[in-house]
């Protein structure tokens, strides 16, 4: 069968018009969201005031909330992203020195599409390129960490506030793990084969995409996403509903709250081996932070989900020697433990 | 007959990939010899930077994510 010769569909032949559309659709669908979840709930036979109520609302509104939210973020990163690939980002960073380096590698991660199953193979264009060693650690921890299916989720359950404070403390790690590596000289700790591959010149083609083609860029985006995360999504928040419908008020503050010193330190250890449940997770802390757990807690819980994954630390062993492994973790656990350890003393 | 070779350290990606060239060659009758390649030093020397990639008889066609159906019928065409 050949499928190359079909028809063009509505979004190739006039994507201009498809996306103004498809903007209109999502927002009247957004704002039609609570009275239909207020209706669906209603029209069940419990109490609202109960419970159970309780439980189908926060489920039956946040579902399709978040779920809406998450097509649309990705749909348009999915866009933003055809622009940037590994190559030329390779090319940007190529050479510089670092500091400023750092900054732009932390940003730069964000818009850079990136899968943890690929760190091993940037991590050497980048050093084969001659892209310092901190400012390649400082892509690697910003890429997974401030994400953007992480942002829309705590958008979409916290607040622009705590999105927004999620990005800033996330780059700023990111920066200042990176410039801390970079400063530690660690090039002796690659791995040998590493060190003795031949230096390349970073180079990248111009990519210059049609509209057309970005609208498909962030359709496949969508597909690859969200139709990864979306089952982690509905438990994550089935989860959430339980316990903001059945779990007392003020019981999670004293094991995750300010005062109890220790919550830091064992949310970032509880987050190391959850990296593939990121978006499961976010629902979950979201009712345990309304039943009594601290923010500083809980922002370092979700850094430590994303930044620090057990599947990426065994994949880079094959390009890092212990050393600098172990340095790696270190300085990123450190950073996210300032962190919240800083925001349970502010807030 | 091709021989094509998916560069890839295992991730789901990799296997899709993988799965979906086979579907293809198959639905298309094309004869392919198709290979996994997982040793990172073996994947580096292709000199891609992100997995997973393709090669067809020797030249890299593809790196990063799963590539289109439309791709794949224009390689085994």
């Amino acid at each position: 069968m050949n499928m190359t010769a079909t028809t063009p569909t509505w979004p190739e032949t006039s994507p201009r018009q498809f996306l103004v559309s498809a903007a209109v659709l999502w927002l009247a669908l957004y704002w039609a969201l609570i009275p239909a979840s207020e209706a669906l709930v209603a029209a069940l036979p419990v109490d609202r005031a109960r419970q159970l109520g309780g439980a189908l609302q926060f489920f039956f509104y946040d579902t399709p909330k978040v779920l809406l939210l998450l097509t649309g973020i990705v749909f348009v990163m999915g866009m933003v992203n055809s622009a940037f690939t590994p190559e030329r980002t390779r090319v940007l960073l190529a050479g510089r020195t670092e500091g400023v380096a750092n900054v732009m590698a932390a940003g730069l991660g964000i818009v850079t599409p990136f899968c943890s199953c690929s760190a091993v193979p940037l991590f050497i264009g980048f050093v084969q390129a001659g892209v310092p060693l901190g400012v390649t650690f400082s892509f690697l921890i910003a890429a997974p960490m401030v994400n953007e299916v992480a942002l829309t989720l705590l958008f979409g359950l916290f607040g622009w506030r705590i999105a927004l404070l999620y990005l800033g403390l996330g780059l700023s790690v990111a920066i200042v793990a990176g410039w801390v590596i970079g400063r530690l000289r660690m090039e002796s700790s690659l791995q040998d084969w590493v060190r003795d591959m031949p230096r390349t010149v970073a180079q990248a083609g111009e990519i210059r995409l049609t509209l057309a083609e970005r609208v498909e860029a962030g359709f496949a985006a969508v597909r690859e996403i969200v139709g990864k995360v979306w089952p982690y999504v509905m438990a994550g928040i089935a989860i959430g509903a339980v316990i903001h419908g059945y779990v007392p008020e003020a019981f999670m503050a004293s094991v995750m709250g300010r005062e109890a010193w220790w919550s830091v330190p064992l949310a970032v250890l509880a987050g190391v081996p959850m990296y593939s449940n990121a978006a499961g997770v976010i629902p979950v802390v979201q009712a345990l932070l309304a039943k009594g757990a601290a923010l500083g807690t809980v922002l370092a819980f979700m850094m430590s989900v994303t930044a620090l994954s057990l599947p990426e630390i065994v994949i880079l062993r094959k390009v890092l020697k212990a050393r600098l492994i172990a340095t790696f973790v270190s300085v990123v656990a450190a950073g996210i433990l300032l962190v919240g350890y800083v925001f349970n003393a502010v807030l | 007959m091709k021989h094509i070779k998916v560069l890839g350290i295992g991730c789901s990606n990799c296997k899709n990939t993988i799965k979906l060239i086979d579907a293809i060659a198959r639905e298309k009758g094309t004869e392919i010899e198709l290979e996994k390649v997982e040793d990172i030093q073996a994947i580096m020397g292709y000199g891609i930077m992100s997995t997973p990639g393709v090669v067809i008889d020797g030249q890299v066609v593809h790196a990063g994510g799963v590539p289109s159906r439309q791709k794949i019928e224009e390689w085994l065409g």
